[in-house]
């Protein structure tokens, strides 16, 4: 990194879709106004006011189809009179928007042009059903591929990678890790208030989950309890250079810092070389961990972009932490838990904490800012000092805009 | 002729109906999916929505557009499937649009009868009128070119009694839907004396196609559903002419509908499920079945008054809940009816001084609308019953006789051969009534119980 580059103020509104008590889908809800509200005066009020940005990146995915609305630079404004004129940015990788918000405004301080920069992903897609939300994702894969797609297309995409998974490595070791990925991420969930599945009150999350995929009514190798769900969310927090820490007046201890960062790109218009392997992620993590400097046994946790569980799993072994074929097992034997020696999505990931999809990238560093700053809350772990660093992987379509952040304590 | 072409020229009478709408509905989506085959390609299908009047044919399109688009969304992998080779329809959208349009298009709303003369199938869904459903088939018959296949979605008239009186010569069946048809699961199949076996095959085929959980009742007046349904009703009257003595008519009333309702957790009690029939249907309905039973008076007085004095129940074109036993806001009791002076009063009066009287629940209850939703529930109901039959409350006392009157209504069914078994009628009070048990079950020591 050519300077240091420091993340903090972090907020979540809470991810409203089924599962939470507040969700109702015939009843009114909060527009997209709300959630970019809440999260951007939140975030501005921890570092002093609006008066102390530079300028602002805002992430999205979808808003043209799911809310109508295009244009949303102009949403900056709109969280403050006082960021009128100034320069305001929208950034878009389908659910992988939130991560190339941050590296966005990582380069925006690194060119020097500013000190201080409002980072603030959202989504809010309960405007449609599910069946027609579909068609919306699968503007996240490639146009020609959608009529021969499924009808939920990026379940449809994801069933086909299990499928070419179970058949390469053994399916029942791998439902079982999808289950118990499934388990995790609603009992981290539980440990979040503004998670999506906080109110999930099942005892028997294995026996839930554990159930035949039906193709007949849904994917031929995934189950509901495999996907992320459906979400409203905005997340929010502010990027800034040691001299905007000194203008917000930040404290040190209340900022995580930026060790390395990198964004891999692949061809939409291709189909995955190897199914079973998610090889731009193998990529972003490999050129993240060299930018930074160290080693995967550093990283003492992760936030992984698990939009499927099986994702979740590939991504254990894109990092490196198992072999090809061994992410089932690496998960089965613990390793990703809370109590784990590399916890994942400690406040439940895609799965457990939601999909809020051009907020996801925000959302996933704030936790990592919430745990390296010791405001996690209930969902709080410690590292330990051979494990200091905690990491991102955030991906849009499938395995396709990829951006991985490592962060370390701020000093 | 097979399946897919008698299915190519339907009629329905009284699609304007409650239950006609229904089932227009589901034959409409049966038939467009027909149409997709390469090789019905020479048939046109079409679906003749027959009323009385344009006034009751009046939004039925719409109503079929609107549940057509919730029937799509929902089998929209199958959908997805069978338009795969249109290639200019991608998304899941454009899809449902495309669908909805084919329903649409096989409907064919009038009030001509003389539209139904090439009909292969005639599905007749009028009012409880045996007379009425005789006189419709016999212009049928006599101008059709077509010897079609009549359907009934008659819930009491015996089929072998319309097949007589109508001349058919076995060409009908019982097809007796719940309402509402689109939702409710259960069809209560019933063949006459005469019924030709390759109707019955159809019959079954058509069942399977709309996912329908079918029970087979004997050719018997009331047939299981209702055969249960009208005794049940009855034995609520007279438990409330006997309570009414001693509580009074509105007090007696919300007695037996709550007991009726809470401590046999059932989804609703007696009186506000005669009201959501209609108070009027249950008095036609008993009126056809009587004559059936010699040693049964399948009638009751208290029905006749209130319809004479147009208190009638039933529901109103939106859905909502006419006046009945008692008035209902946003289908919630408001007030009950108090005989005696023709009011209705308002429920917190009468609950306020009834409920300590009739006692709380038993422990363990569990309301329905929860263990209905438990698979395995046999544990905690009898766990339930074990406590409701060790109280003594008014309450508990009232539910304990109901059961066992209950159980002896199924029971007869069995033994007057309107049902083939035990588990028949049972399944139809648990698919067709939503129970959250079956009459007929050993929940409470019946033998000690007086």
């Amino acid at each position: 990194m050519r300077k240091k580059i420091y993340i903090t103020a972090g907020y979540n509104t809470i991810s409203l879709g089924s599962g939470r008590k507040e969700f109702h889908p015939k009843k009114p809800r909060p527009d997209l106004e709300h959630y970019i509200k809440e999260a951007g005066e939140a975030t501005l009020k921890i570092i002093g006011g609006a008066q102390n940005v530079d300028e602002t990146v805002i992430s999205n995915f979808n808003a043209s189809q799911y809310n109508k609305q295009a244009n949303l630079p102009g949403y900056a404004p709109y969280i403050d009179k006082k960021l009128k004129y100034k320069p305001s940015t929208r950034v878009e990788g389908a659910c992988g928007s939130g991560g190339m918000a941050l590296a966005t405004g990582i380069k925006f301080l690194l060119s020097e042009e500013s000190d201080v920069i409002l980072t603030l992903g959202f989504e809010v897609q309960n405007t449609v059903k599910a069946v027609y939300g579909a068609d919306i994702l699968a503007t996240a894969g490639w146009w020609k591929d959608r009529k021969d797609g499924h009808a939920h297309f990026f379940p449809g995409q994801f069933s086909d990678r299990a499928s070419a998974y179970y058949e390469k490595f053994g399916r029942e070791e791998t439902r079982s890790a999808m289950v118990r990925w499934y388990k995790n991420a609603i009992e981290n969930a539980r440990l979040d208030p503004t998670a999506q599945e906080y109110h999930n009150s099942d005892s028997e999350l294995e026996t839930t989950a554990n159930i035949e995929p039906n193709g007949k009514v849904f994917v031929d190798d995934l189950t509901v309890f495999d996907c992320s769900k459906v979400s409203d969310a905005a997340s929010a927090l502010a990027i800034m250079t040691e001299d905007g820490l000194k203008r917000c007046g930040i404290d040190k201890k209340d900022a995580i810092e930026v060790l390395g960062f990198a964004q891999a790109e692949d061809d939409i218009t291709t189909q995955p070389e190897d199914p079973t392997r998610l090889i731009t992620t193998e990529k972003a993590v490999k050129f993240a961990l060299e930018k930074a400097g160290i080693t995967k046994e550093q990283i003492g946790t992760v936030e992984t972009h698990d939009c499927f569980s099986i994702a979740g799993i590939m991504s254990t072994e894109a990092i490196g932490f198992a072999k090809p074929g061994k992410g089932p097992d690496y998960v089965l034997k613990g390793n990703t838990a809370h109590d784990g020696e590399v916890p994942f999505n400690t406040t439940g990931g895609l799965i457990g904490w939601g999909h809020p999809v051009g907020a996801t990238g925000v959302h996933q560093a704030v936790t990592i800012w919430q745990q390296l700053t010791g405001k996690a809350g209930d969902a709080q772990i410690t590292l330990s000092e051979e494990r200091p660093y905690g990491m991102t992987i955030n991906m849009g379509g499938d395995d396709k805009t990829v951006t991985c952040i490592i962060y370390k304590t701020a000093d | 002729m097979i399946y897919d072409e008698r299915l190519s020229k339907v009629s329905i009478l009284g699609a304007g109906g409650k239950m006609g709408s229904g089932i227009l509905l589901l034959t409409a989506i049966e038939m467009a999916d027909l149409s997709f085959k390469k090789e019905n390609e020479k048939f046109t299908f079409i679906l003749n929505a027959i009323d009385v009047s344009d006034k009751a044919l009046d939004g039925l399109v719409d109503y079929v557009r609107i549940q057509a688009r919730k029937i799509a969304e929902k089998k929209i992998v199958f959908l997805r499937d069978i338009y795969s080779e249109n290639r200019s329809l991608i998304y899941n959208d454009e899809i449902i649009d495309d669908y909805i349009a084919k329903v649409l298009s096989v409907i064919r709303p009038s009030t001509r009868l003389e539209n139904t003369y090439n009909s292969n199938v005639i599905f007749e869904a009028v009012n409880e009128n045996p007379q009425l459903k005789i006189k419709l088939f016999k212009q049928i018959e006599k101008n059709s070119d077509t010897s079609p296949w009549y359907f009934t979605n008659t819930s009491s008239v015996p089929i072998s009694y319309l097949n007589e009186n109508t001349e058919l010569e076995g060409r009908i069946i019982g097809f007796h839907f719940y309402n509402p048809p689109a939702i409710q699961k259960l069809v209560e199949l019933i063949s006459g004396k005469e019924t030709i076996p390759e109707l019955s095959e159809f019959a079954l085929e058509y069942a399977k196609r709309l996912r329908k959980f079918i029970v087979h009742s004997n050719d018997v007046a009331g047939f299981i559903g209702n055969g249960h349904f009208m005794r049940d009703a009855l034995y609520g009257i007279k438990l409330l002419n006997d309570l009414k003595l001693e509580f009074g008519f509105a007090e007696a009333l919300y007695i037996v509908n709550k007991v009726s309702q809470d401590y046999m957790v059932r989804p609703m009690g007696i009186f506000q499920l005669v009201d959501y029939v209609g108070i009027d249907v249950c008095k036609y309905i008993m009126a056809v079945m009587n004559p059936y039973f010699d040693n049964e008076d399948l009638h009751s007085d208290l029905l006749d008054q209130l319809f004479d004095r147009e208190v009638k129940g039933g529901q109103n074109s939106d859905g909502s809940q006419k006046d009945g036993f008692m008035k209902y806001e946003k289908g919630r009791i408001s007030a009950i009816y108090d005989f005696n002076n023709s009011k209705y009063v308002e429920v917190n009066t009468i609950s306020d001084k009834m409920d300590s009287l009739i006692g709380g629940v038993p422990k363990n209850h569990i309301v329905w609308k929860d263990i209905i939703k438990i698979k395995d529930r046999k544990e905690l109901l009898t766990n339930y019953f074990n406590n409701l039959n060790s109280l003594d409350t008014l309450g508990a006392t009232i539910a304990k006789d109901y059961m066992k009157a209950t159980r002896a209504i199924g029971l007869k069914l069995v033994s007057q051969k309107v049902a083939k078994t035990e588990k028949d009628v049972n399944d139809v009070m648990l698919t067709g009534f939503f129970h959250s048990y079956g009459p007929i079950n050993d929940f409470l020591p019946w033998e000690e119980l007086k």
